[in-house]
């Protein structure tokens, strides 16, 4: 079953999530996803040509909010939450690579 | 006195004769938490101050004569954020999180003039079936502390169990409030996808969550899902259908006689315990006697539910969870040097394995040269699995089955093996893929203990099994049972 | 080896609603950081978003102008990457079913008309800001959740001059409808640019390289030309195009390697739960269309046929809504059609060229120039004096006041300049022999000399006329 996913894979799945995995982890993680993938491909059983998706079960469609402006005046509660702020910015170290956007 | 193990009913009567006061519920109910929580551990963060404020207040104002919730104690499960009062969803991530806002379902039921005494536990972000998952304790089995509560709703059901609250909200991705109340003897309600608004419920899987009450009867668990449904503005996916009075009609008029039910023999096959299947059967036969017919169905891509839903749940869980990134709110790494380092070392340091199992899973799922062969097939198996229900419900008022194939098991032997973890919920994932009502009520014992029978309607007929619930339950003695290490003790 | 060249375009355009797309903040600028935002805004556990239906309906409307198939049974997808600026980490964004697909614009490039195809049109929302200083990034998220539309062109922009006038016959499209003000200067329209070149003849697209900084439609044309040329010459010398990504140096005017792209970015696209679907009913779409202003063609036309301007000025003034809706209010309010467009293309021009201001920024009004062009054509001033009341009327003054005030009106009254004629005639004997001998020129002097008499305020042609009559008697 541990074939389902290399470890490659593994790790490239973390960095997409932005996880890190130090070795142990990545062995341990990488065996039991490929236990659970495996279970995964028991889908292939079954025929699903020309049937739908599902994305949701909701009985709405078209639910919209006419568009007026409320403003919730969260501003300072939602400030006093984050871990860093200056000036009532959000504060993040930088980021290292300077050519992203 | 003796009133922690008493229904919504009786508890309303003496608030209402004077009997009791809110105030004085309040306190013994805190009392009694203290002394218990000991040994259930339901507990993560108590209300107290709030809650006899709350308490006194509602005795000053009249406890409503008109509203069987008045003055009543209730407990949130913590991935329910309540306004000032930390919100933790059981993780690391949010370990000091004060929310700035509370979820609709927890409004509407203080707005009943409900008392939140505090939150309870659960696994991290909703994701387990046995609340060990949790980063702060570990909950035991209202009937046997060496056992699981089950989960993720775990600190729900062993705190109503146990005789702490007579009510508690949890929420129910894949089983997470039928699985934990079959462990402990309670009532549980998976209510229909989109019956009760998820503002304010911090999301696992989008498509699939749904808050639900856990009480100790069908009666107490119509009148706080009557409280609490509804659409909501701030929820787009709840339903605009008008919400009926839930627990009209449970009296003794109630009958099953006519009612057609479903037992699918995929609920009763392989992998399902011998006890749990004979109190099935058992069950069975008792709506028979009471006028009911039981005939076989089956829905054939039911084994299929687990994979279909571990990809959709996980992939929506994974996208979900993306927001704790140490930035705006929650946890944030020390000794952080550039933005990545504050993703990568605050999301590994304050998630724990199955949180980053099914992100990884979910990850992988949509990504690219992935998403066809597991996501939209996953999405495809869903469809044929609504058709499924579709089919039965179309000559049939309900369908019946076990919650669990097995009793509660104990701490510690399966939290390691994710596999035999996620096969748990074979009997009650198809029901939140196909957005169907499902209720867990007490139906028997294996061991010492509670065997759940799981009642599944047709969408937004919540009426129907509550109705068939309550029958079945006034003509057994199960609920009537309480464990010893309950409240009263 | 000749080549052709293949150009995407890629606009973003935001659109003036009053609240966000999903969430009921307001859309404003100027405010302090995160004053606009909510726990929508800031992605909070346990929020949800809703849809605003003013977006919908400006989608539907744009989707209109572009010609645009609209796509009755839409949803919203979420687009998964990390950023400060992106709270939730994750993008709601149309990715595989957008609001509208296959529409066209028409573009004329040395005279040649050309329809430029559009794959498809989606609506979203944008990102928060991020400034970066001493180490360190600061997050505003007062622009999160502002609704976009992203317009999305068909491989079928040739040049560089096809991008430009394809830019601005879409930002002329755009504006007409009202729902942005598509100004590449405020970040309210926003342009991704690619481009591949290929040996004509060669069936595959060449390898393309995208173009960032480009903050304007001259840089977007100048940053193509160069890396149009720029991948001739590689390719001619052997060379092969990597997929990169290139910014615009203004001041060079060439074009600089950013970064090299690895692979494409793994978004992780799927269908938003939290968003009921969108489903567009043939009525909703009429009732958008009905509501809808009149595009600029339509104007064209109706300005030549009904108003009799030429075809030219047509064009010119429908250039933009501001414009457009400036000289119809000006016509409504009593001008000369064909005045009031020389005007606007003239002296209105040049002043807001002068002034760098935008006509709508300014003290003029339609009534207030219809006053004037009334005052030349009744004969009160003379399009001479006309000059002085502009400037008046760009200062927001009533050109009948200012006239009266400024003592302008205009002398036509031949029983008051007949004696001054006759004055002047009497002092100038040598221009009435002059005349007589065949010196035109003598007349000329003569008006001079009666205009500076008059202060100027004499009515020329009437100064002319009675003259005539006077040296001819």
């Amino acid at each position: 079953m541990a074939n389902n996913i290399s470890k490659d894979q593994v790790q490239h799945v973390a960095e997409l999530a932005k996880l890190e995995l130090d070795d142990n982890q990545l062995d341990y993680f990488t065996d039991q996803l490929g236990q659970i993938i495996g279970l995964f491909e028991t889908l292939n059983e079954v025929d699903t040509t020309d049937v739908p998706v599902t994305s949701t079960v909701s009985d709405q469609l078209n639910v919209m909010r006419e568009d007026v402006a409320d403003n919730w005046n969260q501003k300072d509660a939602l400030l006093a939450n984050a871990p860093e702020t200056e000036n009532g910015y959000i504060k993040v170290p930088a980021i290292i690579d300077e050519s992203e956007d | 006195m003796n009133y922690l193990d008493k229904d919504l009913t009786s508890l309303h009567e003496d608030l209402v004769s004077g009997k009791i006061t809110a105030e004085s519920l309040t306190k013994e109910t805190f009392a009694n938490i203290k002394k218990t929580d000991e040994t259930t551990q339901a507990f993560l963060n108590l209300n107290e101050d709030a809650a006899i404020k709350n308490a006194q207040a509602i005795d000053q104002a009249g406890i409503d004569a008109d509203n069987v919730l008045s003055g009543i104690p209730v407990a949130i499960k913590d991935n329910l954020v309540t306004e000032g009062l930390t919100t933790t969803a059981a993780s690391k991530m949010l370990e000091n999180f004060k929310p700035i806002y509370s979820a609709t379902a927890v409004e509407k039921l203080a707005a009943k003039q409900t008392i939140n005494v505090g939150k309870v536990n659960m696994d991290e972000f909703a994701m387990g079936g046995s609340t060990e998952n949790s980063a702060f304790k570990i909950t035991k089995n209202a009937w046997d502390a060496t056992k699981v509560p089950g989960g993720s709703s775990g600190g729900s059901a062993a705190a109503v169990a146990s005789g702490q609250v007579p009510v508690a909200l949890g929420s129910d991705t894949g089983g997470s409030i039928r699985q934990p109340a079959s462990f402990n003897g309670v009532v549980g309600m998976k209510p229909t996808y989109g019956r009760v608004s998820r503002w304010g419920l911090i999301a696992f899987g989008s498509s699939l969550d749904q808050i639900g009450p856990i009480t100790r009867t069908v009666k107490d668990n119509a009148a706080v899902l009557t409280a609490i449904a509804g659409h909501d503005e701030h929820d787009l996916t709840s339903s605009t259908k008008k919400v009926p009075d839930f627990t009209a009609g449970l009296d003794d008029s109630a009958s099953v006689k006519g009612m057609k039910i479903g037992l699918p023999k995929e609920f009763i096959g392989e992998g399902v315990d011998a006890d749990v299947k004979a109190a099935i059967l058992a069950a069975a036969d008792k709506f028979r006697e009471l006028g009911a017919t039981v005939d076989e169905v089956s829905l054939p891509h039911n084994k299929y539910g687990v994979a279909a839903y571990y990809i959709i749940a996980s992939s929506e869980a994974s996208s979900n969870l993306q927001r704790f990134d140490g930035i705006r709110y929650g946890y944030r790494a020390k000794d952080v040097q550039n933005l990545e380092d504050v993703y990568v070392k605050s999301r590994s340091e304050g998630f724990g394995d199955e949180v980053k199992r099914r992100i990884m899973l979910g990850t992988y799922s949509l990504s690219a040269g992935f998403y066809d062969a597991y996501f939209k097939k996953a999405a495809q198996v869903r469809t044929l699995i609504i058709q499924d229900f579709q089919k039965v419900m179309q000559d049939h008022d309900f369908i019946m089955g076990p919650v669990a194939p097995t009793v509660a098991f104990t701490i510690g032997e399966e939290v390691s093996d994710p596999m035999t973890m996620y096969m748990n919920d074979i009997l009650t994932i198809p029901v939140n893929l196909a957005g169907l009502p499902g209720m867990s009520i007490p139906a028997g014992f294996s061991k010492g203990l509670p065997i759940g029978l799981q009642l599944i309607g047709k969408p937004f007929d919540e009426a129907t099994i509550y109705k068939a619930g309550y029958v079945f339950e006034q003509n057994t003695e199960f609920h009537k049972q309480t464990p010893e290490l309950g409240g009263q003790a | 080896m000749n080549f052709e060249t293949t150009i995407g375009l890629e606009v973003h355009v935001e659109l003036k609603t009053n609240s966000k797309i999903f969430s009921p903040s307001p859309v404003a600028f100027g405010n302090q950081p995160n004053a606009n935002t909510n726990v929508i805004d800031w992605g909070y556990p346990g929020v949800l978003p809703t849809t605003n239906k003013g977006v919908v309906e400006s989608g539907i409307t744009a989707a209109l102008a572009l010609h645009a198939e609209i796509e009755k049974h839409n949803h919203f997808d979420r687009k998964n990457y990390f950023y400060p600026d992106n709270p939730k980490a994750y993008q709601i964004t149309q990715a595989e079913k957008p609001i509208a697909h296959d529409g066209w614009i028409e573009i004329e490039v040395d005279g040649e008309k050309k329809k430029i195809g559009i794959a498809e049109m989606h609506i979203e929302e944008d990102a928060g800001k991020n400034t970066h200083e001493h180490g360190a990034s600061f997050v505003d998220l007062n622009r999160q959740g502002t609704p976009l539309i992203e317009i999305v062109s068909k491989p079928d922009i040739a040049s560089p001059d096809e991008a430009y006038a394809y830019l601005e016959a879409l930002r002329q499209r755009i504006q007409f409808t009202g729902v942005s003000d598509v100004k590449m200067e405020e970040g309210s329209m926003r342009v991704d640019v690619n481009i591949s070149v290929r040996p004509i003849g060669q069936k595959e697209y060449g390898t393309k390289t995208e173009l960032k900084n480009l903050n304007s439609f001259n840089y977007v044309r100048k940053g193509l030309a160069f890396e149009e040329q720029r991948q001739q010459r590689v390719l001619m010398s052997g060379g092969t195009i990597q997929q990169e990504t290139r910014r615009y140096d203004e001041n060079s005017g060439q074009t600089i390697l950013m970064r090299v792209k690895e692979g494409s970015d793994d978004y992780r696209y799927f269908p938003e739960p939290d968003l009921p679907a969108l489903e567009i009913s043939d009525d909703w779409i009429q009732k958008v269309e009905a509501a809808m202003p009149e595009m600029p063609g339509k104007r064209r036309d109706r300005y030549v046929n009904e108003l009799g301007i030429t075809d030219y000025d047509a064009m010119v003034l429908t250039q933009t809504k501001e414009m457009s809706d400036f000289f119809e209010a000006t016509v409504a309010d009593g001008a000369d059609a064909k005045m009031a467009a020389n005007y606007l293309q003239g002296d209105v021009n040049a002043f807001l060229n002068d002034n760098h201001v935008d006509l709508q920024d300014t003290k003029l009004t339609p009534a207030n120039l219809a006053g004037m062009i009334n005052l030349i054509t009744d004969g009160t001033i003379s399009s001479k004096m006309a000059k002085k009341v502009f400037k008046g009327v760009t200062e927001g003054q009533d050109p009948k006041k200012f006239v009266e005030e400024n003592g302008l009106v205009q002398l036509s009254d031949p029983a008051q300049l007949q004696p001054i004629i006759d004055s002047v005639l009497a002092d100038n004997p040598q221009s009435i022999e002059d005349f007589n001998n065949g010196k035109d020129r003598a007349v000329g002097f003569l008006v001079g000399q009666i205009m500076k008499q008059t202060h100027g305020k004499a009515n020329p042609q009437v100064v002319n006329k009675l003259l005539m009559a006077s040296l001819k008697g």
